[in-house]
């Protein structure tokens, strides 16, 4: 048996409210499949699943708001017969139902006060997992009534705690809500990550050029935008320089296999998101623009799924539409770096010994110090000039 | 076509890009952009969606030519008749 778990979607996510039920119990669920709506600080978002087996019992109701790692489903292997009523079959919060949320996005420090009273004493009986979550949730065990062995507090105690203030707290509506979450997953982005900065000039006379033509043989629905260039020079230049492709975790960085550059997306009305384009580097421009299309589109819409927002290796955010110049970003943890492009303006420069005018583009790195240098970070931006460079081989 | 039905259908493709928008209160002789607070993909949008209504190739040069709602109506009247 294997637990499906509130999934967190991001370092700005605690806890999330299930919307409904996609599935039915007894229905057969594939790794994929979207399982559930939750609604977030954010957006509402379509929870897949990353085990498959046989839906076997709901442990959270629609409606009920609860924190990130609550066991909302059980799944059974398919094959396994139904337990008999009272048998307590071994359960296994798997790694395939797990990791790929929880590898990369631990719990956001910033979201979590200090208690104000030591909440562990000497004699306080406490499961390792129920004290985590406790110290999480800025819960003092000792207020709450253990129901395990001997008065024993189990994460189920501290999992209805945590409930019942949320029941109690009157829910702020979703733009303070989203305003809150952004800023703590920037504060925490501040407040611990080293942060180094470095910026080059790109000539996107080459870029411009190509975009231009190409887009007179496209359909006006394939047409491409010069971000999407940008998306996949981006992605292409980590696989040169993989340092920055990585997130921080329990104190180390750890490479990503795959490359999914985050989008950041502005939001009618305010706020952001960014979704990612799975393996960015793996894709044709084309591939590239109808993704990206339909994901702003989605984002916009509030119909995300879960990997969408829980995978990004990467951040790039372009402010260049609204005239900034230049964007010196806030890495959204855990991952390690982000990419900032500013507006494309026709400038001066020089060419072969020639002052003339081309379009240029100030690109910037944002990157963690802790696990790259700025000479890494420099080849980065000079492998992102270069292909930009060469915009028919993107 | 009249000026008013291809008005309306400048208007559709208009609100499907910014659905929380008061349309009814757009200016037809300023940016539409200012107004609406849209970007590049949201115009590209707005093409594909005067493309799906109106069943016209809108050239990218041609972009500039449908900056305000006034603009885009003269545009694309001139547009159809030459169809």
């Amino acid at each position: 048996m294997a637990e499906f778990v509130m999934p967190q979607l991001g370092a700005d996510m605690t806890a999330g409210k299930l919307l409904r039920w996609r599935k039915n119990i007894g229905e057969r669920v594939q790794r994929g499949d979207i399982i559930a709506d939750v609604e977030t600080d954010k957006a509402d978002i379509e929870v897949e699943i990353f085990a498959s087996g046989v839906l076997d019992k709901f442990l959270v109701q629609p409606g009920e708001k609860v924190p990130v790692g609550t066991p909302l489903a059980l799944i059974r292997e398919e094959g396994v017969a139904v337990p008999a009523a009272g048998a307590v079959p071994p359960l296994v919060r798997t790694a395939t139902a797990m990791a790929p949320i929880r590898a990369v996005a631990p719990a956001p420090s910033i979201a979590v006060p200090p208690p104000a009273v030591s909440p562990f004493s000497g004699r306080l009986h406490i499961s390792p997992a129920a004290r985590k979550l406790a110290e999480e949730q800025a819960i003092d065990p000792a207020s709450l009534a253990g129901t395990g062995p001997g008065g024993r507090v189990t994460l189920e105690d501290v999992q209805r705690a945590v409930q019942a203030r949320m029941a109690a707290q009157e829910p702020p509506d979703r733009q303070t809500r989203m305003r809150q979450a952004i800023a703590a997953a920037m504060a925490r982005s501040k407040r611990e990550i080293p942060h180094y900065y470095l910026s080059t000039t790109v000539d996107m006379n080459r870029c411009v050029q190509w975009l231009a033509q190409e887009n007179t043989r496209r359909s006006i629905a394939d047409r491409l935008l010069y971000g999407v260039l940008l998306l996949k020079a981006v992605a292409l230049a980590l696989r040169q320089v993989p340092d920055l492709n990585s997130f921080w975790k329990e104190g180390k960085a750890v490479p990503s296999a795959d490359v999914h550059v985050g989008v950041a997306v502005s939001l009618r009305g305010g706020g952001l998101v960014a979704p990612a384009l799975h393996h960015t580097d793996q894709q044709s421009v084309g591939e590239l623009m109808k993704q990206f299309l339909d994901l702003v589109q989605r984002a916009r819409a509030g119909s995300l799924r879960s990997s969408e927002l829980s995978d990004p290796t990467i951040t790039v955010t372009s402010l260049g539409e609204q005239g900034v110049d230049s964007v010196f970003g806030i890495i959204y943890p855990p991952q390690v770096a982000l990419v900032g492009f500013g507006k494309i303006a026709e400038r001066p420069c020089s060419v072969d010994g020639q002052i003339v005018s081309h379009p240029l583009l100030m690109a910037t790195l944002s990157a963690d110090h802790r696990v790259s240098d700025g000479h890494r970070g420099g080849l980065f931006l000079a492998a992102l000039e270069r292909l930009l460079q060469e915009p028919e081989k993107l | 076509m009249s000026r008013e039905e291809i008005r309306s259908a400048v208007l559709r493709a208009l609100g499907r890009i910014a659905p929380e928008a008061d349309l009814s209160q757009l200016q037809p002789g300023t940016r539409i952009r200012d107004q609406l607070d849209i970007d590049s993909m949201d115009l590209l949008n707005f093409v594909i969606g005067l493309h799906k209504e109106l069943h016209v190739e809108i050239p990218e040069i041609d972009y500039p030519k449908l900056a305000t709602l006034d603009g885009c109506v003269d545009y694309l009247a001139g547009l159809l008749k030459t169809a």
